[in-house]
């Protein structure tokens, strides 16, 4: 790989560590909602901890982002906090699956299959990143990834192949969301900078084994892989769901409301 | 050994110099049916309590100021469904099953601690629950290490070691609110006054006035009186209130030399009463957003067995194929 620096800016690699920061933000916020509203005390505790990974992830992407800001700006007082609760929603660039809303325990299952797989293959590929610190976050991430997709595979199976209901339940969550997974393998301007420097993942790469492993998991299960004749897209571009504005109003509403206090 | 042939009153007397010689009772040991049917309630209430204090801090995870404290209070969170576990596992070696507990919860025929039926209301709540909640329930857990029923008081030692790094963050979360921002600094002071009392009624009555105290002591369940306890806890809140520059809630509060401890004002029973008997902000919430989720949850829980009966029959087919 090239040396990266000269061609690219350094706010080019700090859009993406928070546009990968919000990914992990957002869907972690989600899972979090799950805390005592699951089917039983030991999923409560489940879902928490793969939460919390998302959580951890989040935090590395945005201390990373801010890290890169403060050199860029000659300042010391931008924090991963600033990502997460000082930017408005257009300015939020997480991929549209993070943010649709809980849903059931079918709804979660599903897209958390989609996610996870994805982030298999995605951080497989950053591990190689130019950028040191990427790779290293990658390092970390995948290791809990590996968890989180045997654990999204497991309930997909049990759902898939449960009941009549659980069955049309996982189908109805495919079918309800399988349209906002295209967007996982676009490249925009920004990230094709940084594929070409080698910094950032080529996602239009990772599709066909992404889909090749779903769709081996949802057969499995019992279950049908949707149509694909739609397609949803522009979380990277902020042209978000409705969903997300109440997820960052909820989410930023105590940080907010005490300008520059300390927690 | 050959308990057969004892007598009920020889029995007893063997329980009761066991008790009394501070070994543990455990599950296969005869015990008195009341000494089980106390550990039952007493067990059963601590496990539902572990949960139900999910749902005000669970309240919080989403709305947390900052990303180190949401990871902090999830966490914590965590940990609580890990207690309510652990104790529900505890209380099934009494020979009662965790569906059995759980409907009782949900029927309101088993209680569990009356503090979580206070709202939590703001960030400050996060620090107050932690560190005065949790550091009540320490002092109780503290003493309870000793009872005398084996997987309980294990189960003590393993949930106190938690449960110390819950009262700190709570105490982190009010020492940054106190030497934050005026409006900061005003929030904890207003969750410390409205939790400071609900967490000493957490003790319970006083001990002239508790129904299940004198049998509890004798069989060593309980090892401290409700009002020893409370006064423990009274005593180490001073200087922690100090620290935090904020005004004690009690204004009757006075240092007596003579007793070695505080003498403070008393307590409002009637309240402590009436938001058991119901009339808390929250008590139909918690048990209702129990039922909710219980019962949401139900297709998950009969897909799950599906799945694995189908799993079972497709093994006894492939081998019977073979
Ligand atoms: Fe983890
Ligand atoms: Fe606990
Ligand atoms: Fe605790």
């Amino acid at each position: 790989m090239t040396s990266s620096t000269e061609i690219v800016s350094k706010q080019d690699t700090i859009d993406y560590a928070a546009r990968l920061g919000d990914d992990a933000i957002v869907i972690g916020h989600r899972l979090s909602e799950w805390v005592s509203k699951a089917p039983f005390v030991e999923e409560d505790i489940a879902l928490g901890n793969v939460a919390l990974d998302f959580l951890g992830h989040a935090r590395m992407y945005y201390t990373y982002a801010a890290k890169l800001s403060n050199e860029q700006n000659g300042t010391n007082d931008i924090t991963e906090d600033n990502f997460a609760y000082l930017r408005d929603e257009r300015q939020f660039q997480n991929h549209l699956l993070h943010e649709l809303h809980k849903g059931d325990f079918a709804y979660s299952t599903a897209r958390q299959l989609l996610i996870d797989v994805y982030n298999k293959y995605f951080l497989e590929q950053l591990k190689n990143s130019s950028d040191e610190t990427l790779a290293a976050i990658a390092v970390k991430a995948a290791k809990e990834t590996k968890y989180h997709c045997r654990r999204s595979k497991d309930w997909t199976l049990r759902l898939g192949d449960g009941t009549s209901e659980s069955h049309e339940r996982m189908q109805l969550a495919l079918n309800d969301i399988w349209g906002y997974s295209h967007e996982l393998f676009e490249v925009d301007e920004l990230e094709q900078r940084l594929v070409d420097a080698g910094i950032a993942v080529d996602c239009t790469l990772l599709k066909a084994d992404w889909l090749k492993e779903v769709t081996a998991i949802i057969e499995e299960a019992t279950l049908t892989v949707p149509d694909q004749d739609w397609v949803v897209s522009g979380g990277r571009q902020g042209y978000h769901t409705e969903h997300l504005g109440h997820l960052l109003t909820e989410m930023q509403f105590v940080h907010r409301s005490h300008p520059g206090a300390k927690w | 050994m050959a308990e057969y042939n004892k007598s009920e009153a020889e029995l007893e007397a063997v329980f009761q110099q066991k008790i009394d010689s501070e070994q543990k009772i455990e599950p296969k040991d005869w015990m008195p049916a009341a000494y089980r049917k106390n550990l039952i309630r007493q067990m059963s209430q601590h496990a539902h309590s572990e949960i139900i204090g999910m749902q005000p801090e669970g309240n919080w995870i989403t709305r947390a100021p900052s990303l180190r404290r949401k990871t902090v209070l999830l966490s914590k969170v965590q940990d609580e469904g890990g207690h309510g576990l652990y104790l529900y596992s505890a209380t099934e070696t009494l020979g009662i099953a965790r569906s059995e507990l759980i409907a009782a919860l949900q029927s309101g025929q088993a209680k569990y601690a009356s503090i979580f039926n206070y709202p939590a209301q703001t960030w400050g709540d996060m620090g107050a629950i932690g560190w005065l909640v949790d550091g009540a329930a320490i002092v109780n857990q503290v003493s309870l290490q000793r009872t005398s029923y084996g997987p309980y008081s294990r189960g003590m030692v393993r949930i106190c070691k938690e449960e110390s790094f819950h009262q700190r963050q709570g105490y982190v979360i009010m020492m940054e609110l106190a030497k934050g921002t005026p409006a900061q600094k005003q929030m904890a002071q207003d969750s410390l006054n409205r939790f400071y009392w609900p967490s000493l009624m957490m003790f319970g009555p006083h001990d002239s006035e508790s129904a299940h105290s004198a049998k509890s002591m004798k069989w060593k369940i309980k090892r401290e009186t409700n009002d020893d306890l409370r006064q423990k806890f009274i005593d180490q809140t001073v200087p922690q209130i100090a620290y935090l520059g904020l005004e004690h809630p009690d204004k009757d509060l006075v240092w007596n030399e003579e007793k070695g401890q505080h003498d403070s004002g008393e307590i409002d029973w009637d309240e402590f009463y009436a938001v058991i008997n119901g009339n808390g902000h929250s008590n139909r919430q918690r048990i209702q957003h129990h039922v909710k989720a219980h019962e949401e949850g139900a297709w998950v829980r009969d897909a799950m067995s599906a799945y694995q009966q189908k799993k079972l029959q497709r093994k006894v087919n492939a081998e019977t194929a073979a």
